[in-house]
């Protein structure tokens, strides 16, 4: 016969546990939610400790602000219709975007794969890629405060950069500018995932320095190109990276409906095209170093 | 029902072939040349749940090949392998709940953190409470002799303090397989001792299945019941460490001390004569013969001592490999 359960006390009953627990939904986000949180946390950690080496990073993505300087005099800005204002706004909002776009798991995947820290991660129940993902965002964390003191520096300097004062476009801005990191991590990793035919992927993502340069908005906004290039450049994902978003900071004239049009169109794209390289990749991982 | 059958298990290698200087570098560029390594064929086995085996072999014997295929790291070449009622090639979470692979000069701990945020980390993704979490550590560390040290920067540990938190890590979750790659390298021999105990306490008290490869035969005698010895990417012995013996070294080792010198013809039909030099003798006896050899020995020689000794197993295991690939 079963005890009587105690008054205020647990039931033990396996049938009261089971209509006690969350539906699985909520315990599938629970335990989401506290992945995320702890990889975070450990990554953010992890980056305070390199802090001195994130704030030269981040100083070393001031080109917005040279490009700024070379372009604020001169024609071609007038010619294709934009203000010394708009373009003052364009490279302040280009310069927060590049600090929150730029990606680097090529790198890092890579020397993980040749020292062979890869294989204990791939023995964990959570995919590779999330490792990554909080490494950056911890990251993008970390430069936070540096950026800021960036953006109040240009501020200070150039007055006119100030974004118009329009709350959701800003929010919809930091959105896009969000996406546009997505789609600059998932190209990046799907050339991370030729680490498993080549070694040295990296030597292929240098090939992508030109284009983002060029077609991303980085070195001016593509208004100021013929319009052949303009259109070419619009064909492909760089421009989500940061001329988009940075163009809806700005209070450029884009509909922000475009915008996140244009950038799930791409992650719709990437997301397959990177699960296909991983799971052909995956097979020919040899372990080295371990 | 074994928790590892693996039938013609096989994984070959695709290897960049180089030659040395200017000339060999140019070539390579313009052609490049690849050979195939067989680096495990035809390898069958079973382990039972709760066993502990001993997978011995000289380096580039294909041990860690074998454990990075039954762990799911690398996918076989051929062959068929079922662990735990699992593929392991597919890493599904289920049975990456269950195991472990512990690689001595390989560590899944966050270099610049202290341990705690690793564990953190790790009981997370394992899904275990939080509450669990900390009994598990602290019963996982006052068994590994690790307090303090849970709190410094992983690269502030000496090398055993961290192969201790890299076990603590590595069993957080409580596998009931774990496959361990030369877990005592480069530690010292009190720290090798503490982690055989641990190992062979965690053992008693989960019952968990542990496959463990080492090049210290220390550890191998005081884990292992039994060994599979594998040289050249092919199983050579599956059994106890004292049928390895029997098999490897059907002979004893008579060490003699006599009262006065003797000339080396006086030894010859007892066994091989390893050493004679003065009063001291060394000969290598057939174990089937060493009762009889003996009583001859005290009989026709004068003998102040004698000491029977059993060959040292990783000498005769290396005498073995040393022949078979001059035969080969």
């Amino acid at each position: 016969m079963r005890p009587p359960a105690r008054a205020g006390a647990p039931s033990t009953d396996p049938a009261a546990q089971q209509l006690r627990r969350p539906p699985a939904l909520v315990r599938r986000c629970r335990a989401a939610w506290r992945i995320t949180r702890a990889l975070l946390g450990s990554q953010y950690a992890l980056m305070l400790e390199y802090r001195a080496e994130i704030v030269l990073w981040a100083l070393s993505g001031l080109m917005p602000l040279l490009m700024y300087s070379l372009w604020s005099g001169a024609p071609a800005g007038a010619a294709a219709g934009l203000s010394p204002q708009q373009f003052a706004r364009y490279f302040l909002a280009a310069l927060v975007v590049r600090q929150f776009t730029v990606v680097w798991v090529v790198y890092a995947f890579e020397e993980d794969n040749l020292l062979g820290r890869l294989s204990p991660l791939l023995l964990q129940p959570l995919p590779l890629i999330w490792r990554y993902v909080a490494a950056h965002l911890a990251e993008q964390l970390t430069r936070l405060p540096f950026v800021a003191g960036m953006a109040l520096v240009f501020v200070a300097l150039v007055p006119a950069a100030l974004p118009p004062a329009d709350p959701l476009r800003l929010l919809l801005a930091l959105l896009a500018m969000h996406l546009g990191f997505w789609i600059s991590f998932l190209i990046q990793y799907a050339i991370t995932m030729l680490c498993f035919w080549n070694e040295r992927a990296s030597a292929l993502e240098r090939l992508l320095t030109i284009p983002i340069l060029f077609l991303s908005g980085l070195l001016a906004p593509l208004d100021v190109f013929p319009a052949a290039v303009r259109n070419l450049a619009l064909h492909t994902p760089f421009p989500a990276i940061l001329y988009l978003p940075a163009q809806l900071a700005s209070g450029g004239p884009i509909a922000a409906g475009a915008v996140f049009a244009n950038g799930l169109f791409w992650l719709a794209l990437l997301v397959p095209l990177n699960m296909l390289l991983w799971k052909a990749g995956i097979r020919r991982y040899a372990a080295m170093g371990a | 029902m074994p928790i590892i059958h693996c039938q013609g298990l096989g994984r070959t290698y695709r290897v960049a072939d180089k030659q040395p200087g200017l000339a060999g570098t140019l070539r390579h560029f313009v052609r490049r040349r690849e050979r195939l390594i067989e680096a495990v064929r035809q390898l069958s086995f079973t382990i039972e749940p709760g066993e502990i085996v001993g997978f011995l072999g000289p380096n580039g014997a294909g041990k860690t090949t074998t454990l990075k295929m039954l762990s799911g790291l690398i996918h076989p070449t051929s062959g068929s392998l079922q662990v735990a009622g699992h593929q392991p090639a597919r890493r599904d979470a289920a049975f990456l709940r269950l195991i472990t692979l512990v690689m001595g000069q390989k560590q899944q701990l966050i270099w610049d953190l202290p341990p705690l945020d690793s564990l953190a980390v790790n009981a997370a993704v394992y899904g275990i409470p939080d509450a669990v979490a900390r009994r598990r550590i602290e019963e996982l560390a006052s068994m590994l002799e690790l307090g303090p040290e849970l709190r410094r920067p992983v690269r502030k540990l000496s090398l055993g303090q961290r192969m201790k938190a890299e076990l603590l890590a590595a069993l957080l979750h409580e596998p009931s397989l774990l496959f361990l790659d030369e877990p005592t390298l480069g530690l010292d021999v009190n720290a090798q001792a503490a982690v055989r105990a641990f190992l062979a306490d965690y053992n008693r008290r989960t019952g968990a299945t542990v496959l463990l490869t080492s090049h210290y035969m220390g550890d191998i005698t005081a884990l292992c019941p039994r060994v599979l010895l594998i040289h050249g990417g092919s199983l050579f012995h599956d059994g106890s460490l004292e049928a390895l013996s029997q098999r490897l070294a059907p002979w004893r080792e008579v060490r003699l001390e006599l009262a006065d010198p003797l000339p080396a013809d006086r030894f010859a039909g007892f066994g091989e004569l390893e050493h004679c030099e003065g009063r001291s003798v060394r000969l290598l006896v057939e174990r089937q013969r060493l009762t009889e050899t003996v009583g001859r020995l005290l009989a026709e020689c004068p003998v102040l001592d004698l000491e029977v000794q059993e060959p040292p197993l990783e000498e005769t295991i290396g005498r073995l490999f040393h022949a078979r690939e001059e035969t080969a």
